[in-house]
């Protein structure tokens, strides 16, 4: 079959040409492994980032007390107006008898106290706990739920959260910067190596041309080549992914600083990012050597 | 039938300089014709444009039915199988043997092995280099890598050879050897051979079409024509 006859010679051309221009494969081997691994490692902190940031935004409540003395059906007007605002979504409501069951559950000493009130004259307000569909909205719900009859105090540990939001969108932005200038860093530095290696063989490439051979053929080779680099390139920063998150992981014990920034579960993710690793060698090595072999199929 | 046709054509290069003028030409399968004039007269351009490494500015030129101006980069093989090109450098791979240089020409089309070996063996035969199979291109005289060259340029059996000053680098003895094995390739093969050159002796000798240049322009095309000035 011819199709896999031209294969089977454009793989050997490009094996040979990694081994003939051994220590300059080496050189761009080696920077595309530092690049992947620095883009491992975005990759890792990024996604890590916008794990917890999802996490602490499924915990982020607003709870709304409402005032002492609210009637039945008041209470049902308030619930109604909750509702309709857009940015509102899932709520619960927790009648003043749930909140104090609730407390004496936790302690024995609110047990006692709590037992000799009445409903009456119960400092316990009923509360609204609403989730809210954008957290970065969250300030603006807020305001607009105090702003109901009825409602007396509105929580949602204002400042602290307001400012976690805006750092995580921040970060995020950053990670993804720097992933991609990295990779455009490593495009450039296969294309400079492909060159070389290409100009090495330029004579053939000419005769090749000469001779009749489509420039599929002609660039195959030099593509294969781009692509055994961005292999070669992944395996270092696949072992630091695998190894170092696994150890980054027990050595912290899951989380950071606080139980409030959950790290990932290492596995299935580590492997994950290992297959966008070699994913992201792979093309950005086909990337590179395509475009350096383009110019020399003019003639 | 005519194997080549050219229309009107012009070539004018990116830096102002018009290398053809008006050139309107017909050659016939089978025919051996010589190009000749001065420098800059236009047989380099002419031969060029044959095998598409120049395109024409203007005009039509058609290669075995196939319309060469408007061939795209892409689809240059498609020209570039139908036919086989001689230089004067010889371009050949340093590092492979004779065999393999020839053969290089067919694994790039991706020949099958077997049919590769009896076809290069039969293009060295021809031009008469069968015993130095497995030499390297560096221990060979010019006219031997020169006759290396043109197996390279018929192995596929192309209907059209175009040789670029191909005796440019030999000596008179020795290009009279390439001479002949041109001639045989011409009569045996049926090869249609396009020739540049300005070796006066070979023209005046060989006795074959001549096409004479000056300036871009076509001066003379006579059948059994001389080198005359």
């Amino acid at each position: 079959m011819k199709p896999f006859r031209m294969l089977g010679r454009s793989i050997r051309d490009a094996v040979k040409s990694v081994i003939r221009n051994f220590s300059l494969s080496l050189a761009s081997i080696s920077c595309i492994s530092i690049t992947l691994i620095i883009v491992a490692v975005a990759i890792m902190a990024s996604y890590n980032v916008q794990n917890f940031t999802r996490e602490i935004e499924k915990d982020m409540t607003i709870v709304v007390f409402l005032d002492n003395q609210i009637e039945q059906d008041e209470i049902h007007e308030v619930e109604e107006q909750i509702k309709s605002i857009s940015n509102v979504g899932e709520y619960t409501f927790q009648s003043r008898q749930e909140v104090k069951q609730k407390m004496q559950e936790e302690s024995e000493i609110f047990s006692t106290v709590l037992e000799n009130w009445e409903d009456e004259d119960s400092p316990l307000k009923d509360t609204f706990q609403v989730k809210v569909k954008n957290i970065e909205k969250i300030k603006d719900t807020a305001e607009k739920i105090q702003a109901i009859e009825k409602v007396s105090v509105v929580r949602y540990g204002e400042g602290m959260v307001d400012k976690m939001v805006t750092a995580f969108a921040s970060i995020k932005k950053v990670t993804y910067g720097i992933v991609v200038a990295l990779i455009l860093v490593t495009i450039f530095l296969i294309v400079n190596t492909i060159k070389l290696t290409i100009s090495a063989r330029k004579r053939e490439i000419e005769i090749m041309r000469l001779v009749g051979a489509s420039n599929i053929t002609i660039k195959l080779p030099f593509i294969i080549e781009g692509m055994i680099l961005g292999v070669f390139g992944s395996v270092v920063p696949i072992l630091i992914t695998i190894y170092g998150y696994f150890a980054f992981y027990r050595h912290f014990d899951g989380y950071l600083y606080s139980r409030l920034i959950q790290l990932i579960e290492p596995e299935p993710f580590i492997y994950n990012v290992s297959l966008i690793v070699i994913a992201i060698g792979i093309v950005v090595g086909m990337i590179g050597s395509a475009s350096a072999v383009k110019r020399y199929l003019k003639v | 039938m005519d194997l080549i046709r050219l229309k009107n054509v012009e070539k004018k290069y990116k830096n102002g300089v018009t290398a053809i003028y008006d050139l309107n030409l017909a050659i016939e399968k089978g025919s051996f014709v010589f190009v000749i004039g001065g420098s800059g007269s236009g047989k380099s351009t002419l031969i060029k444009m044959l095998y598409r490494e120049e395109k024409p500015t203007k005009g039509q030129v058609v290669v075995g039915g196939l319309d060469v101006a408007k061939l795209k980069n892409k689809k240059v093989y498609k020209l570039r199988r139908k036919l086989g090109i001689v230089f004067q450098d010889y371009r050949l791979l340093p590092k492979l043997t004779v065999y393999e240089n020839v053969a290089f020409a067919l694994e790039c089309i991706g020949e099958k092995k077997d049919i590769i070996r009896i076809k290069v063996l039969k293009a060295l035969e021809d031009v008469g280099l069968k015993n130095k199979v497995h030499e390297y291109p560096n221990n060979l005289s010019g006219g031997e890598q020169q006759r290396v060259a043109i197996a390279r340029a018929i192995v596929n059996d192309p209907k059209l050879l175009l040789c670029d000053e191909p005796t440019g680098n030999l000596d008179p003895e020795k290009s009279m050897e390439i001479m002949k094995v041109l001639e045989s390739i011409n009569k045996q093969r049926g090869t249609t051979i396009i020739m540049a050159t300005h070796d006066k002796e070979i023209v005046n000798k060989m006795k074959k079409q001549v096409i004479t240049l000056k300036d871009g322009h076509l001066v003379k095309f006579k059948q059994k024509g001389t080198y005359a000035e």
